[in-house]
């Protein structure tokens, strides 16, 4: 029989991903409606602490793998120990944040499992039947595909900033279950020799509530310091276009659209960007769009919430003065 | 060295999405284009065969437009196609796709596969890394710089705010991130050559495939609703501003 809704949480440096929190909130909500358990697998070194953090976010079960293996993420060691806890689990679906991480580790699991997955998705039912279905973007967001299977467990890597994380309660309780990890050597062909993670003190794109992003209109990349000022007052990251990007004023690793991130924060703050469709594509499911554009035709204020049209280089710094205030109240 | 790049061709990325009347995609009319992420692929391919010696061979599975995808390849450079064109890949889901093309190159010596990140489309970021585990084989997603020395590559590959280098043994395959390389255009003396460099067509059956075996199950397509304009706040910039911090924070309650 299979049973339960498993969520693999990623952690790093003891830090939950906050798009692990949101499945676990997520799945706690549908798990009380269809009587199912909910339950969370942790990977890494030194992890045993986690575990009542993840009982409070809504787990019913923690399955912590404690191993100097499982240190870094790793394709192999970590698709070796999960497809054996799957198959041990049997549960009904399997969700991942679609990180990094996720995008690279759910292909190979599910292929290994015979199985589906339905890749960055922003939303996830019950049906009738109490099915998981999941919505996906496809044509970068221009269009949806609705699915499920017959196959279970039924796997899904789920878009950071798709739910909403519900505050944790320290009351709850779980059971908490310690597995060995068992890794295949055919396992540990790729050797992981390096990790940089450059040091920011502004969120990751894709998970960050608030995103200021500017483009061409920026005119420059020392210009981009506006922003960040911008963003360092309501806690935003950073963003750009690609005219932006391929003018060398942003790494492409800032790129918002359809080649690069795809974001979906509560708010998102154009800076001097026209509003092409491949840049729409990756930002047009923001709750709230705000465009700052000289030109008034402009197609991004086609699709913004609150427009104002005038210089950027007038506005953002005001735009700052004003936050700033709203902050200190 | 022997190198195999999977390529697929997708909708142009300013083709406007609306569905046929059975509620499908409607391809009809969309200018086809090679997925963006599949020309670093190409390009690096080629520039191993040019570095290390070797064979090109470029894979793609579609309709029968997509022999100009592989065309395109050729003329860029790589030295050989196959087509995996079949009415019954209507109806093929990522397992059944990655099984289908490690069908394919377990007949084409490998030791480099190059796939790209994720295909602009449908967007799954799936079949590459399908593909290695299907052949048994390791992988490293998104790569954005590719060192290759003897039996031997290091991979720079993109996480979450960093990067990781990995080291694997060949056969192995790497999924093309932007920045890996710039893309050559097609010379004209390239597009008369590919005309004559040899591409191999296959179908489901030659492949030994029936009958799908389907994991997932796609109940319908929708498209998204419109967004509407909204307000446009007009006044002096300091007027302005302020009034947006109002907004965001009474209206929008988003601050
Ligand atoms: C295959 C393909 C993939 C693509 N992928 C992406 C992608 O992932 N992301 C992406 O963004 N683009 C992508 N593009 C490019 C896209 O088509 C546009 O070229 C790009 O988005 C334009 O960037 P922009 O809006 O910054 O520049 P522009 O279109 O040049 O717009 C600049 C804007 O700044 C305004 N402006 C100028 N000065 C000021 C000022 N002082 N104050 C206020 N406003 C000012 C102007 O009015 C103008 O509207 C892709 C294109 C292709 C062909
Ligand atoms: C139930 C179901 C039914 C489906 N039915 C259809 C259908 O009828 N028709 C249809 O067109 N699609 C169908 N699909 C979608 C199809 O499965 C995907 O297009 C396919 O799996 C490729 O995934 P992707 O485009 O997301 O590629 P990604 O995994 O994002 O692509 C990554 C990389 O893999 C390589 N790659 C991907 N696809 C190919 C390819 N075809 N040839 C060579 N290399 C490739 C490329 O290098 C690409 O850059 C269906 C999917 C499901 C779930």
């Amino acid at each position: 029989m299979a049973k339960g809704i498993m969520i693999i949480v990623e952690q790093r440096n003891l830090q939950i991903r906050k798009v692990s929190l949101e499945l676990l909130s997520e799945a706690r909500k549908i798990a009380d409606q269809t009587g199912e358990s909910v339950v969370a697998v942790v990977l890494g070194q030194g992890i045993d602490e986690l575990a009542p953090t993840l009982a409070a976010s809504g787990a019913d079960k923690v399955i912590v793998i404690d191993d100097a293996k499982l240190a870094e993420y790793s394709t192999g060691a970590y698709t070796s120990v999960l497809n054996k806890i799957i198959r041990k689990e049997e549960p009904q679906a399997v969700l991942l944040g679609n990180t990094a991480a996720g995008k690279d580790l759910a292909p190979r699991l599910a292929q290994r499992l015979g199985v589906g997955l339905a890749s960055d998705c922003t939303g996830m039912e019950i049906d009738s039947a109490n099915f998981l279905t999941f919505k996906r973007p496809i044509y970068a967001g221009k269009a949806f595909a609705h699915l499920t299977s017959n196959v279970r467990p039924i796997m899904a890597t789920i878009r950071p900033n798709t739910f909403p994380v519900t505050p944790p309660d320290a009351a709850r309780q779980a059971e908490v279950v310690k597995e060995v990890a068992d890794i295949d050597a055919a396992d540990l062909t790729a050797i992981l020799k390096e990790v940089a993670v450059a040091a920011s003190k502004r969120p990751e794109l894709t998970e960050a509530n608030i995103i200021v992003s500017g483009g061409r209109g920026m005119k420059g990349p020392e210009n981009y310091s506006i922003l960040e000022d911008l963003a360092d007052v309501i806690g935003a990251a950073v963003g750009a276009s690609r005219a932006a990007v391929d003018s060398g004023w942003k790494e492409h690793k800032y790129q918002v659209g359809q080649t690069g991130k795809t974001v979906a924060p509560t708010l998102y703050i154009a800076c001097g960007i026209s509003g092409a469709i491949q840049h729409l594509a990756g930002m047009g499911s923001s709750k709230f769009i705000v465009a700052i554009n000289k030109d008034p035709e402009a197609n991004i204020f086609n699709v913004a919430d609150y427009g104002i049209v005038g210089d950027l280089f007038e506005i953002v710094p005001l735009l700052t003065e004003e936050f700033k205030k709203l902050v200190n109240e | 060295m022997n190198i195999v790049v999977f390529i697929k061709q997708t909708f142009d990325t300013e083709a406007k999405i609306v569905l046929d009347a059975s509620g499908k995609i409607d391809a009809n009319g969309v200018n086809l284009i090679i997925n963006p992420y599949d020309e670093y692929a190409i390009e690096e391919g080629i520039r191993l065969k040019e570095k290390h010696g070797g064979e090109v061979t470029v894979v793609s599975m579609g309709g029968s437009r997509a022999q100009e995808a592989v065309r395109t390849a050729l003329a860029m450079g790589a030295d050989k196609g196959v087509l995996v064109s079949d009415p019954g890949l209507e109806n093929t889901d990522e397992f059944g796709r990655a099984q289908i093309l490690a069908k394919v190159v377990a007949d084409i010596p490998h030791d480099i596969i190059l796939a790209g990140r994720i295909a602009i489309d449908d967007g799954a970021s799936q079949i590459a890394v399908r593909l290695a585990e299907a052949l048994s084989i390791p992988s490293v997603s998104s790569v954005i710089k590719l060192e290759v020395a003897g039996t031997q590559a290091t991979a720079t590959r993109e996480i979450d705010g960093g990067t990781e280098l990995i080291e694997v043994s060949f056969p192995a395959v790497f999924t093309a991130q932007k920045g890996l390389n710039d893309p050559r255009y097609p010379s004209v003396a390239g597009i008369m050559k590919a005309k004559k460099k040899p591409l191999k067509s296959l179908t489901l059956a030659d492949l030994g495939f029936g009958a799908g075996d389907l994991k997932m199950v796609i109940n319908q397509y929708s498209l998204p609703t419109p967004r509407k304009a909204g307000r446009k706040i007009d006044g002096e910039p300091a007027q302005a501003a302020s009034e947006l911090a109002k907004l965001l924070r009474e209206e929008a309650k988003v601050l």
